[in-house]
């Protein structure tokens, strides 16, 4: 693979000197369909052993592929997503290797011919630090059985419900040098899956698991060996996969020792990765186009009528947040992030003032639902009603901070602030009479001070701490600003 | 009334339309004639109450003057079709003891039509042979004997139970498949009719698979008629076969008794090769004069790539059959070999005992051909070859509308005569295989007999999806041929 | 290219065949009779050729996404595992596998 210049970045130190991580991630995607990709089983999680699984999964003598539509078009639609090439001629070929829970001898996967090409997105690994990653290919393929290992001492139980479902290979160029950067990769690509929803990113369940290669070197210098560590599915997991492999492979280098081409898995118990024992021999594939299936041909108006469904991707949104809504790229980034979340504050943005909206969203709202582990779909407060208690910022009904504890009601009751505010009684007083007869007492009751704010204009805060305080936290500051200011000529 | 071995597939339609005779009569006579043949070894289960149950069911609509195309005609399948609940070997130890819970597209095909199923017919293990010597259940023996002499005659392969047990009688017709000549070698080698339609013709679902892209199920039967009207109810489209076509299957056998004046026969000249018996070679002229006779144009053309088709099969084929065969692990189905062994062992020991000689010499030539280093030099250039040949005959059909040519290069052979040597016995195949390279249809005619009194065919190759002008030419060849000889009831 | 008893012993492991090593060196020949009688491919010339991808000329139909009923969907785990050699609660069982 021709590697595009990087300059080095993000060195870890040995005692022999400065190493350069080069990581890649191959990241496995199940494809939310119904059924699988070469037959109608479902797809679904969970069954009784054996459960979901149809003749043709089982291999059974006789037994043909046939490719399901909506696969393919997640496919396009990923590829699309990651601003890759979508290939109109594509193939299915098999893998060939034998393993119990691989019923067929080999999988069905594309070698040659993939249906999506290079492509790059962008990944923010800090708010301040976005950095560009190389898609090498996009592939469909079937996914294996499961080997259970721990019903009975001396057997494996092997259970195809898994066996067939469709899996999205993503392969990315080796272009990420950090544990940070891999993990923001692999999680930028879990945004932009969800918002597809090509997969549901569910990585408890397997939907999304990546094998993690990594090599170190000296700082552009030539390529180290790489290991493969499978199966990791978690960012932390693939942080923790990268921070042990590169330490690992710069102390054996720095011994003197040779890094040897292998697979890996990870122990997450241990945090450590080991040789996977049962993959020893030398891997022949002897891969070859799977004669059961023709040439996957595809037209190109099916792939601009995909393109032109497809949703406003992250990037785009980030972009228009920040200049539509004036965000800061911060919040642009933490609200587009994911599609609910960026649904939820246009709702609540629209026709208001984009900072106070993305303030009470990202501040208010994601703090409040943090502390209740609840998600955006699980907030008791609608887009609608957060956008109503910014009107009634906005318009001076109430003040900021009153709206603060607005929001707590709302927040535990679900109701619409208006009401709160009406029922309780937290209108602001803008009555001017109102507020002049306020601070006409706070003055005559406190000479003393009245004289000291002259010398000391720092004081001035504690009359309108008084005026509120009278008020009941009721008066619009501005106004009780300015006729202070006025009364006590300062 | 006629006795049942001297009725055809079509006569017999007509008996059991007319009620000359039940279908559970035919059953009857057919099974009993089954069981005096055990000495032909063609039937590896018999399914005698299946069938009859079938019978009377069909009896029952015949009786209303109702029922299919096929009500109540009693067939032979080849043991590579899979049928519910029976038990289904492809030959092989390694499917010991296996029942599938599906029925094969085209078994179910027929049975929906109303064949009645006598039972499963012996073939090469995997249909990898020639001569049928590499099944399991042992040699299949041909009806057919050299004049004056015992010698125990191969049937062909694969397809060898099919065209013992219907140049026999034993059944009306029978199932088969083709992958490089394993319908038309035997019925060439047993005087039969053997037709391979065009490649997604039938569908391959619930087909044990040898070599997919070569693979094609179609039948063999004593009459051209016969074969039309069981590879109708055989033929369709089927959606869960990705390389089914789709398209209507025509009436064949309509197409029957039409004239053939004006088609432009092509005798390529490469199928003339070194050593080919002469009585071959004279059969070979006859059949030109035959067509010729009828009003057909003989045109002269070459394929000059046919002596590359059988090393391009010997790579392609087995390629993909070390792939196909990889799923008989000793985990699904079938056999699994004794001792407590650790994974790969089992698998080792499975496949080796659960496998023949034959079936393991060609996943390891397949096996070698995709491995590291070598599906270049082998495998890709083998398919680069084949697409030359492909487009070899394509060009020849914009010339003709048919090739005539021997079906195989000699008359069947005495069993062990040549299995002691691997490409002596894919030799066989050397006028059959380029039809299933190119995805053509191809059949086989029988048209005379050898010094020896064993008989020889003649092969048509069509355009893809044109079985009716081929049909129509096979029609043509019979009627000439008149060929009447029947192998003596010497195993009864 | 000729096989040796080496490459016949490699091929046979990944092809998981068990060939007793009495068996390997003839089967090596047996195997380079094929092979040298197949290597008159090398007289074609395949310049520029594209490999057969399929004698039917069609693109690879698609199906719906839809759970399917009968052989081809699930919900049949005692006829998925009717005909193995070995199995528990509707698994597969073969012996410990190590990952």
């Amino acid at each position: 693979m021709e590697l595009r210049h990087i300059e080095p970045r993000h060195l870890l130190q040995g005692d022999t000197g400065d190493w350069e991580v080069i990581i890649g991630l191959e990241v496995h995607a199940q494809v939310s369909s119904e059924s699988k990709l070469f037959s109608g089983a479902p797809a679904t999680y969970g069954a009784g052993p054996n459960e979901n699984v149809s003749l043709v999964d089982a291999a059974m003598p006789g037994m043909l592929p046939v490719i399901n539509k909506y696969c393919v078009e997640q496919a396009v639609r990923t590829g699309l997503g990651l601003n890759a090439q979508i290939h109109l001629w594509s193939r299915f070929d098999r893998k060939n290797y034998f393993y119990p829970d691989l019923p067929q001898g080999y999988q069905i996967s594309q070698f040659k011919d993939p249906i999506v090409g290079e492509g790059e997105i962008e990944v923010e690994v800090t708010p301040e630090d976005t950095i560009t990653v190389g898609i090498e290919r996009l592939h469909l393929e079937q996914d294996a059985g499961k080997s259970i290992h721990d019903i009975s001492p001396s057997n494996s139980h092997v259970d195809l419900n898994r066996s067939g479902v469709a899996l999205m290979e993503i392969v990315s160029k080796p272009e990420m040098r950090s544990a940070d950067e891999a993990a923001a990769y692999f999680g930028k690509l879990r945004t932009i899956v969800r918002y597809l929803g090509t997969c549901d990113g569910n990585m408890d369940e397997g939907s999304m698991r990546a094998d993690v290669n990594v090599s170190v070197r000296r700082p552009g210098g030539e390529l180290g060996t790489r290991t493969e560590t499978k199966n990791v599915n978690s960012l932390r997991y693939v942080r923790q996969v990268i921070d042990f492999e590169a330490r690992r492979q710069i102390q054996v280098l720095e011994n003197g020792g040779t890094i040897d081409q292998e697979t890996l898995l990870f122990d997450v118990k241990t945090g450590e990765t080991r040789t996977m024992r049962s993959k020893e021999d030398a891997h022949d594939y002897r891969y070859f186009p799977d004669p059961d299936l023709l040439p996957l041909v595809i037209e190109q108006s099916w792939v601009d009528e995909i393109k032109a469904g497809l949703p406003e991707l992250p990037d785009v949104k980030k972009k228009r947040f920040s200049s539509e809504y004036g965000l800061s790229a911060y919040d642009a980034s933490v609200l587009s992030m994911e599609r609910d979340k960026a649904d939820f504050f246009e709702t609540v943005a629209k026709g208001r003032d984009g900072k106070l909206a993305s303030n009470w969203v990202t501040t208010e709202l994601f703090g409040a639902l943090n502390k209740e582990n609840l998600e955006i779909g699980q907030s008791p407060v609608s887009a609608g009603h957060l956008g109503k208690l910014i009107d009634l910022i906005s318009d001076d009904t109430i003040s900021g901070r009153i709206a603060k504890d607005v929001f707590e009601i709302m927040f535990e009751t679900g109701d619409d602030p208006a009401k709160i505010v009406e029922e309780r009684g937290l209108k602001q007083v803008t009555d001017t009479g109102a507020i002049e007869a306020a601070i006409d007492k706070i003055i005559a009751d406190n000479p003393e001070q009245v004289a000291q704010v002259k010398e000391k204009p720092k004081t001035f805060g504690w009359f309108v701490g008084q005026v509120m305080k009278s008020t009941g936290g009721k008066a619009n500051p501005k106004a009780v600003n300015e006729i202070l200011k006025k009364k006590l000529g300062v | 009334m006629t006795k049942i071995e001297n009725h055809t597939l079509s006569s017999l339609r007509d008996a059991l339309k007319n009620k000359d005779l039940s279908s559970t009569e035919a059953t009857q006579a057919y099974l009993s004639r089954i069981e005096n043949a055990s000495s032909l070894n063609s039937f590896i289960t018999l399914t005698a109450d299946k069938a009859l149950d079938m019978a009377k069911a069909s009896d029952a609509k015949l009786t209303k003057g109702e029922g299919g195309d096929l009500e109540g005609i009693p067939l032979g399948i080849k043991d590579l079709f899979c049928t519910k609940d029976v038990l289904t070997t492809a030959g092989s130890h390694i499917l010991d003891g296996f029942k599938p819970g599906y029925e094969s597209s085209v078994t179910s095909n027929l049975f929906n039509d109303g064949a009645v199923m006598l039972g499963k017919l012996n073939l090469d293990e995997f249909a990898m042979g020639s001569s049928n010597e590499t099944s399991f259940y042992g040699p299949v023996i041909s009806p057919w004997r050299r004049n004056g002499d015992t010698t125990k005659i191969t049937p062909g392969g694969s397809s060898g139970g099919s065209a013992s047990a219907v140049s026999a009688a034993l059944c009306a017709g029978a199932t088969a498949t083709d992958t490089g000549g394993s319908i038309r070698q035997p019925a060439a080698f047993t005087g039969t009719v053997g037709i391979k339609p065009t490649y997604g013709r039938c569908s391959r679902w619930g087909t044990v698979a040898f070599a997919s892209s070569l693979d094609q199920a179609g039948p063999i039967t004593r009459t051209v008629r016969d074969g039309a009207i069981m590879l109708k109810s055989m033929a369709g489209y089927d959606p869960k076969d990705s390389t089914s076509i789709n398209q209507a299957v025509p009436d064949y056998e309509a197409v029957l008794g039409q004239s053939v004046k004006g088609l432009k026969i092509g005798i390529p000249k490469e199928y003339r090769i070194d050593g080919m018996p002469a009585k071959i070679e004279d059969l070979w002229s006859k059949g030109i004069e035959w067509l010729k006779d009828a009003g057909c144009e003989i045109v002269d053309i070459s394929l000059p790539l046919t002596k590359y088709a059988l090393p391009v099969y010997y790579i392609v084929a087995p390629a993909e059959a070390s792939s196909n065969l990889a799923r008989y692990d000793g985990v699904k189905y079938g056999f699994r070999a004794d001792g407590d062994l650790p994974i790969d062992e089992l698998y080792e020991q499975t496949r080796a005992q659960g496998f023949g000689d034959e079936v393991k010499r060609r996943i390891m030539i397949g096996t070698y051909v995709l491995s590291a280093g070598y599906y270049d030099a082998y495998y890709l250039r083998a398919q680069k070859v084949r697409k030359k040949i492909f487009d070899e005959f394509h060009d020849a059909f914009k010339a003709v509308d048919l090739i005539l040519t021997p079906s195989a290069p000699s008359a069947a052979f005495g069993l062990g005569e040549k299995s002691g040597d691997p490409v002596s016995m894919y030799l066989n195949d050397i006028f059959t295989v380029t039809a299933n390279l190119a995805g053509l249809p191809g059949m086989s005619v029988p048209a005379g007999l050898d010094e020896q009194g064993l008989p020889l065919g003649l092969q048509l190759i069509a355009r893809p999806l044109d079985e009716e002008t081929m049909l129509k030419g096979g029609y043509v060849l019979e009627k000439a041929a008149n060929f009447k000889a029947r192998p003596e009831d010497w195993w009864i | 290219m000729s096989v040796d008893k080496k490459t016949a012993e490699k091929v046979a492991r990944l092809a998981r065949l068990a060939i007793p090593q009495d068996r390997l060196e003839p089967l090596a020949d047996e195997i380079n009779g094929i092979l040298g009688w197949i290597e008159q491919l090398n007289e074609v010339d395949v310049d520029g050729v594209k490999a057969m991808a399929s004698t039917v000329d069609m693109s690879l139909p698609l199906r719906d996404d839809k759970v399917a009923d009968g052989p081809t969907g699930g919900g049949q785990p005692d006829n998925i595992v009717a005909n193995a050699p070995q199995t528990e609660e509707n698994f597969f069982v073969v012996p410990k596998v190590v990952d």
